[in-house]
Parts: C-alpha cells; structure tokens; sequence
C-alpha cells in the first residue's frame, strides 16, 4: 500500500478523522438543534418546512429566558458549588484516613461507597422527604445542599482515595517521623499533592448537584427554590412557553457542563474512567 | 474520617432504614400532622404482589433497561473500536463525544422530547424527507412508540459512558498480541471475537453492572420525557414509587416500590462488588 502523507500523517488516518467528524455531527445533533430552535422565532417551528440554520440568528429568546431564568441559575450556581465545597471537606479527610489507616472495617466502607451509589435517588428522595418534613429541612436551601452532597460525596471518596494511594507513603511516614500530626501531613503535603484528585471530584459533585432534578422537585414543595433544571421543566409544562425559549433555557444550563468539559477533558475523563475502574 | 462516617450514616444508613419503616407502615399525609403512621406489617408489599400495575412497571423496567444497555454497550464498543487507532483530532472529538452524558438530564430530555414532537419534530421531519415514513409518526403519544422514545434517548445519553470506559481498556491490551494474530492472518472480526472480547471481559462485566444500577433507576428522563406515560407505558418502577408518594401521597406504598428497586440494584452490586473486592484484597495498600 502506498504511503501517501498530508501534513506528515497518511491519508487514511485523515479518512478517520472525517468519519469521525460525521459520527460526532450525528451524535451530537440534539445539540445543534437546541442551539438552532433557541436562535429561532417562534413562528419558524410551526412551520411546514423546517430551518437548518438559525439565519439570522435571533437573540430576543435569550433575553427574555434571561429575565426570567436568571434567578435559578443563581439558585443552581449558589446550590452547586456549596454542594462541591461540602463534598470535598468531607471526602479528603476520609479519603486520607481510609488510605493512612489499614482497619479491616474501612475495607468494609469503600465497599458500602460503591453500594451506596447504587441506590436509586427516588429511594432517597421518598425516605428523606419525611426525614426533612420534620426536621424543617423542606425548602431549605440546606436541606437540598445536603441532599445533592449525598450523590457527591461517596464518588469524591473514591476518587480521592484512588489518588492518595498511588502517592508514595513515604512521604506520609517521613512527615509523621518528623513529629507532624495526621492532620499536619495531611494538610501541608497530602492535599497540595492531591490537586488533581480534587479537580476531578470537586467537578463531578458540581455537576451532580447542576444536574439535579429529583431533589429540587421534592424537597421544594413551596416553589421557593428553583434551580434551572426546575426552572426548564415548569417552562415545559407552561402552555404560554414557546420551546424556542426552553431550548434557550436548555442551552443556558448546558453552559457550565460544556465549559468544564472544554477546560477540564482530562479531569472529567478520569472521573469518568476512574469511577467504575480502580485507579 | 468521622465526618464522612456521620454523613454517610445520616444521609444513607438513616434513609435507607427510615424508607424500610415507612414500607411496612401505612405512612400518608396525615402522618406528618399527626406523627402517626400505623404499623400494617407486610400489607403493603402484598398490595404490590396483587397490584397489576407494579407487575406492568417491573416488566417495563426490565425492558427498558435491558434494550437501553444493549444499545449503549454495543455502540459504545463500536465507537471504542473506531477511536482505538490514533488520527488527527482524536481526542478532540472523544471529549466532544461526552458531552450527552454531562448535561443535565433535564436538558436532554427537553430537547429530544422536541425533536420527537409529531407535528413540529425534526425526526419526523427528516424521516419523511428521507422517504422511511410516509406519514408522521406519534412517537411520545402512542404507547409503544413512547417505550422506543424513551430507550433511545437512554441509549445516546449512555453511550459516553461506554465509549470512555471501553477506549481505556483498549488502551491497556497488549498491542504486541493483536499485531501477532494480525501477522497470523486473523481478520478483524476474528481478532475482535477471539481476543479483543475475552480479554475486555472483566471490564465489560464492569461496565454491565454499573449501566443496570444506573438504568433501573433513571427518572428525570422519563419523568420529562413522558412523564410514565402515555396511559402508563413508559412507568418504570421509579416513577411508579414516586408517583405513590408524591401524587397520591402514598410514602408508604411509594417505599415499598423504592425498597423492591435497592433489592434489585443490591444484587447486581453483589456481582460488581465480588469482583472489585478481590482487586481491593490483592492489593497491597
């Protein structure tokens, strides 16, 4: 076979290269569509033949989904990094102890983290209704920062012990011979080391908590706190809503998620990957 | 570590008990007024047992689970397979290929629940453009359809998983074996069947256990989507425990479902542990 090279790479590595540009156009269609319905006058959707591209693009949607949206985003900015801020000051201390200290009974733990997140949401949702009801956590913004954590916090666990245990340990024994405590080690050597691990994690429980539906539906029985995905969903069943502007709303929440994708592939890859395989 | 320990107790162990309390108890709305939740042993669970729709429902879940995870294994591995090989922009369009399963479920569902609307939706539009259908189809209305609506947006929101985890795993075969049976004479299809796969078993079991606990229970997708309808059609055991509690404001019957859907995801952990268990003992930290 002849070996015929274009900017130094053979010609049937770029053949690759344009199939997987028609792959990801297919795969991420929906994407393209709610971008372009959400450039779109209302009149466009009802009409027989429909439009391909937003031409010309209209931004009028946007500012409107804007003016009423804007509170629920805050409300799911707010909610999502308090929610990753609580995750990860829980899981690094225990992500630490589980690697420092070898009990027969923290084996047991990791293993009820990788159960725990096996239990389905509805579940936790129907007993922590009641639980909430009485502890006057409903329509707290507390009561649904708790919640979303109880997603984040056995993932970060894991995640953060995978990459504590790949440190050297003898950078733990050296701090702890030099008369530091476990808290002081821990501190000063284990968490300026683990910044990878805390990326990674700190990302995923801010994008649990983005993403909640369930416990806003929930725990929010008076309508007072509305994230954005609440937000997109009362949009839906409000019959006054064009779906121009819900695909406005939808592209609005799928910012952050894209944004973090784009500036931390790596870290969402090992998230990804590292979630269902050891290390 | 003790923080971790009293969160995890207070918002697992706690719930997961209380949920079991409520499911032998006849919890309603007046319980909360009145504190009161009359202890009925067994009955609701025995309702279940009698209830036609709670059989509709695990059938559903099983259906929907079964098809979805075929489909997102099947094109996950093919994709897996295509990106195996480098080219330029790779990992470009692999970060690109993630993004259906980083956005909110909310969105996804709104957007696709747009795409399959009968008169206005692309799919239908471009189906009859492409002459496959010759009249538009009600997908979201009629009850099978919404079941295949359904499924297939499981199925694109999943794929991410499966392509990631299988391209790590076919990163680490070893390349030394595959040129071998290459230079053997072993065709693609071969190599695929006869190492690729047998060695990728102890991840595909992985990815398998990990897509059935996600997928019995999925319910944002199918809650925006359809909302367990039309006339029940696409009510999986999820919605049916959430449509207990929080429409009828039955928390005690809602339990019961909840409690059947942790037994079943507790016996896929069982497998996934089994195997992760004997990882964690023959490791030395």
């Amino acid at each position: 076979m002849s070996r015929r090279l274009l900017f130094g790479t053979p010609l049937r590595d770029w053949t690759r290269t344009v199939i997987g540009c028609v792959i990801v156009a297919i795969i991420l269609f929906p994407l393209y569509w709610m971008t372009n319905v959400s450039l779109q006058p209302r009149a466009a959707l009802l009409a027989t033949e429909l439009r391909f591209l937003p031409i010309p693009p209209l931004t009028e949607n946007y500012v409107r989904v804007f003016g009423e949206q804007a509170g629920s985003i805050g409300t799911s900015l707010f909610i999502a990094t308090t929610t990753a801020i609580v995750c990860l000051l829980i899981a690094a201390p225990a992500a630490y102890a589980l690697v420092v200290f070898r009990l027969r009974w923290l084996t047991l733990f990791v293993l009820l983290l990788l159960i725990v997140q096996m239990i389905p949401h509805v579940v936790v949702a129907n007993a922590l209704y009641a639980i909430y009801a009485r502890a006057g956590l409903l329509n707290t913004h507390l009561g649904l920062i708790l919640a979303d954590a109880s997603m984040g916090v056995p993932f970060a666990i894991l995640i953060l012990r995978a990459f504590i245990v790949s440190l050297p340990r003898s950078l733990i024994e050296a701090a702890l011979v030099d008369g530091a405590t476990h808290w002081g080690a821990f501190t000063r050597i284990i968490l300026p080391l683990s910044r990878n691990g805390l990326i990674t994690s700190g990302l995923f429980c801010f994008l649990f908590a983005w993403s909640d539906f369930l416990f806003a539906l929930t725990m929010g029985t008076q309508g007072k706190i509305v994230p954005i995905t609440l937000g997109i969903y009362k949009y839906i069943g409000n019959e006054n809503t064009s779906w121009n502007s819900i695909m406005a709303a939808a592209v609005l929440a799928s910012i952050p998620p894209i944004v973090l994708l784009l500036a931390g592939q790596r870290y969402i890859t090992a998230g990804l990957v590292g979630g269902a395989v050891k290390e | 570590m003790a923080p971790a320990v009293i969160f995890m107790v207070v918002l697992f162990a706690y719930p997961l008990f209380y949920n079991i309390w409520m499911s032998v108890t006849d919890f309603r709305v007046a319980t909360f007024l009145t504190g009161v939740a009359p202890f009925v042993g067994l009955e609701n669970y025995i309702d279940l047992l009698r209830n036609r729709t709670f059989y509709g429902a695990l059938g559903l879940t099983a259906v929907f689970t079964a098809l979805s995870i075929a489909g997102q294994m099947t094109i996950g591995m093919l994709l897996a397979l295509f990106f195996w090989r480098s080219f330029p922009l790779n990992s470009t369009m692999r970060a690109l290929l993630l993004a259906p399963w980083l956005l909110p479920l909310v969105v996804s569902s709104s957007v696709w629940q747009w795409m399959f609307a009968q008169d206005y939706g692309v799919i239908n539009y471009l189906l009859l453009k492409l002459g496959l259908i010759d009249h538009k189809i009600p997908w979201l209305v009629d009850p099978t359809n919404a079941l295949v609506a359904v499924i297939l947006t499981n199925i694109w929101i999943g794929i991410p998983f499966s392509l990631a985890v299988f391209h790590s795993g076919l990163q680490a075969l070893p390349r030394e074996l595959l040129e071998a049976a290459e230079l053997d004479g072993a065709g693609p299809v071969q190599r695929f069947f006869r190492i690729i796969l047998p060695l990728l078993r102890p991840l595909t079991a992985i990815v398998f256990v990990l897509s059935v606990t996600y997928t019995v229970k999925v319910f944002d997708l199918i809650y925006v989507l359809t909302g367990g309808g039309p006339a029940d059609a696409t009510q999986t055991l999820a919605i049916f425990s959430f449509k207990l509690s929080f429409k009828l404001f039955d928390f005690g019957h809602g339990a019961a479902v909840g409690n059947v859907l942790v037994v079943i995801s507790l016996v896929f952990a069982f497998f996934y542990i089994r195997s992760f268990r004997r990882q964690l003992e023959s490791d030395p930290t």
